[in-house]
């Protein structure tokens, strides 16, 4: 796994930008990424520090008030959220992320819906990735488990085969185990040829299979780099604390997470 | 007895028609929307319109006192009062949406529609009851003592016609599987790629369709007049709720526990109390199974 951060190459180029929930209450204030095709790109901060804001902004579901987002060198700022499936991008809430009452199937077909042509084939694909997909595809998808459901939510979001996709917080609500299969799936979703940012709570897991990441605190990107450096930046823990301690962001997380003994992505 | 029944099961029909128009609107735009009656008088105007201009004894088919021109009028009459409707969505409901309305907002701004629409009808129509034809049907022995006039059976089985298609295309066709999606989660189906606003006009239109054709029918067996969607409005809404708020196989269940309710009322010679009737039923279900019979709880 060689690290493609090549800034000639960016899908994703977030500038400056200024959004929030309600008018003249921004919650991010001039926050700057950018994500290189074939990455898988984490963002990091302490709650409060605006990752889900961002995403969300990306996703269109904010009005921008300030700086600008592309999406494969396409001005998609303030673009309406439906029409951003078909450039490309691919979201997955944090809650919430799929249509409970509908099937497993049901919500699948949802994800295609301006990718009618390649359904079958995207979906042969999927039920190899995710075999449980095919095993409950006629089960309500409300009636899964925590983890399945994940699958189900990630799966419709590569119904619409997309270029870039977004997850906010993957692992929220997950064992560890189940964290680290979901994480080894992103790494295979990877390796299929889609571009990968998510948002997440577990830092270490994250950055475990993550190639850059970015360290958000009060709306704006406070530290980046090589995902491994990052674990070892002592700015990193001081941000994650408030400015207390001179903890790295290693002590951080191996205090607050039980992590597992897997090193993903060795291999490839 | 099983006239009752039958008529009944006829009442039933036009409640669950103009029920389910009412489920539709309110599971996608979330409110309740209290003008669904005068969408449904407004229709069978329109169609009225149609068929006296067509004329209304043409085309009498076999033993139903209704002709195509009837058949034709309700496509037509939608489709009048689906421009009616969405430019009304345009200029009253869609701004309050993007000022982000409350729910109660919207209700009020639907009555104060549904008092205009029924005054604007006394106003174009006139206050008298309108017919769609004065021949008068033989009725048929369908079953030993039960009687019922061809057009009755015909509408009955209009109604199983329209509720059939309706679940057949939200669960069977793109459009309808995006419908539920929106009504499930907006903001998700948004993500997904569903053009909310496209979605909401087609709720619109298909809940317009629904009242529209109980408008007509309705119209067809009895009258026209200003008063007829409001009339409608109470059966309507205490079959959603006695289904259950939200499930359509709940409305149509819910409106044939109401239409045989007050049937029943007629049977037992409380006719003045009909509405009452049904009522007291929907709040002893209610006192049971406050989701309703087949509504999921919260």
């Amino acid at each position: 796994m060689t690290p493609v951060n090549n800034p000639n190459n960016k899908i994703l180029d977030v500038q400056n930008l200024v959004a929030g929930y309600i008018p003249n209450l921004n919650i991010l204030h001039g926050c700057s990424i950018h994500v290189c095709v074939g990455e898988i790109v984490t963002i990091l901060g302490p709650n409060g520090a605006g990752k889900s804001t961002l995403v969300k902004a990306i996703a269109g579901l904010l009005s921008v008030v300030e700086g600008s987002i592309e999406l494969q060198g396409k001005d998609i700022t303030g673009m309406e959220t439906h029409k951003l499936v078909r450039e490309g991008l691919g979201y997955v809430p944090q809650t919430e992320n799929v249509f409970a009452k509908l099937s497993v199937a049901e919500n699948l077909e949802l994800g295609a819906i301006h990718h009618r042509s390649s359904m079958a084939e995207t979906r042969e694909k999927l039920y190899d990735l995710f075999p449980d997909l095919a095993r409950f595809r006629n089960l309500a998808a409300g009636k899964l488990s925590g983890g399945q459901r994940q699958m189900v939510a990630v799966g419709r979001a590569l119904m619409a085969s997309p270029s870039l996709l977004m997850l906010d917080e993957p692992s929220a609500g997950l064992s560890p185990k189940l964290t680290q299969v979901v994480f080894q799936q992103l790494l295979k979703i990877r390796d299929s040829g889609v571009t990968i940012l998510m948002v997440e709570q577990n830092a270490r897991a994250g950055l475990e299979i993550s190639d850059r990441g970015y360290v958000l605190a009060e709306g704006v990107d406070r530290v980046n780099g090589e995902a491994q450096s990052l674990l070892h930046n002592p700015e990193v823990g001081e941000l994650y604390m408030g400015g207390h301690g001179k903890s790295t962001m290693e002590n951080v997380v191996t205090a607050s997470a039980t992590s597992e003994n897997s090193t993903p992505g060795d291999s490839a | 007895m099983m006239q009752f029944v039958a008529d009944g099961i006829l009442n039933a029909s036009l409640i669950a028609l103009g029920a389910l128009g009412l489920s539709m609107t309110y599971n996608v735009l979330r409110f309740a929307n209290f003008a669904q009656g005068e969408v449904l008088a407004i229709g069978a105007y329109f169609a009225l319109g149609a068929v006296t201009v067509i004329g209304a004894g043409v085309g009498v088919m076999g033993p139903v006192k209704f002709g195509w021109p009837l058949l034709v009028s309700i496509p037509l009459a939608i489709v009048c009062t689906s421009i009616v409707v969405l430019m009304v969505d345009y200029l009253v409901f869609r701004p309050l949406r993007n000022s982000n309305a409350s729910r109660i907002t919207l209700i009020m701004a639907a009555f104060g529609l549904s008092l205009m629409g029924r005054n604007l009808i006394h106003l174009f129509a006139g206050g008298d009851p309108k017919y769609f034809s004065f021949y008068i049907p033989k009725a048929i022995e369908i079953m030993p003592g039960v009687k019922m006039v061809p057009d009755d059976l015909a509408i009955i089985g209009l109604c199983v016609f329209a509720v059939v298609s309706l679940h057949m295309f939200l669960t069977k066709t793109n459009m309808g599987r995006m419908m539920r999606a929106v009504s499930e989660n907006p903001t998700l189906a948004r993500i997904n790629g569903i053009d909310l606003k496209m979605i909401i006009r087609m709720t619109w239109i298909i809940g317009t369709a629904l009242a529209v054709t109980a408008g007509t029918l309705q119209g067809h067996i009895f009258q026209a007049k200003a008063e007829m969607g409001f009339d409608m409005l109470l059966p309507m809404f205490a079959a959603l709720i006695l289904g259950g708020v939200g499930n359509l196989y709940g409305t149509v269940l819910g409106a044939l526990v109401i239409g045989l309710a007050e049937s029943f009322a007629v049977y037992f010679d409380l006719s003045a109390y009909r509405a009452a009737v049904s009522f007291m039923i929907m709040l002893l279900v209610l006192l049971v199974r406050p989701q309703g019979l087949l509504g999921e709880r919260e």
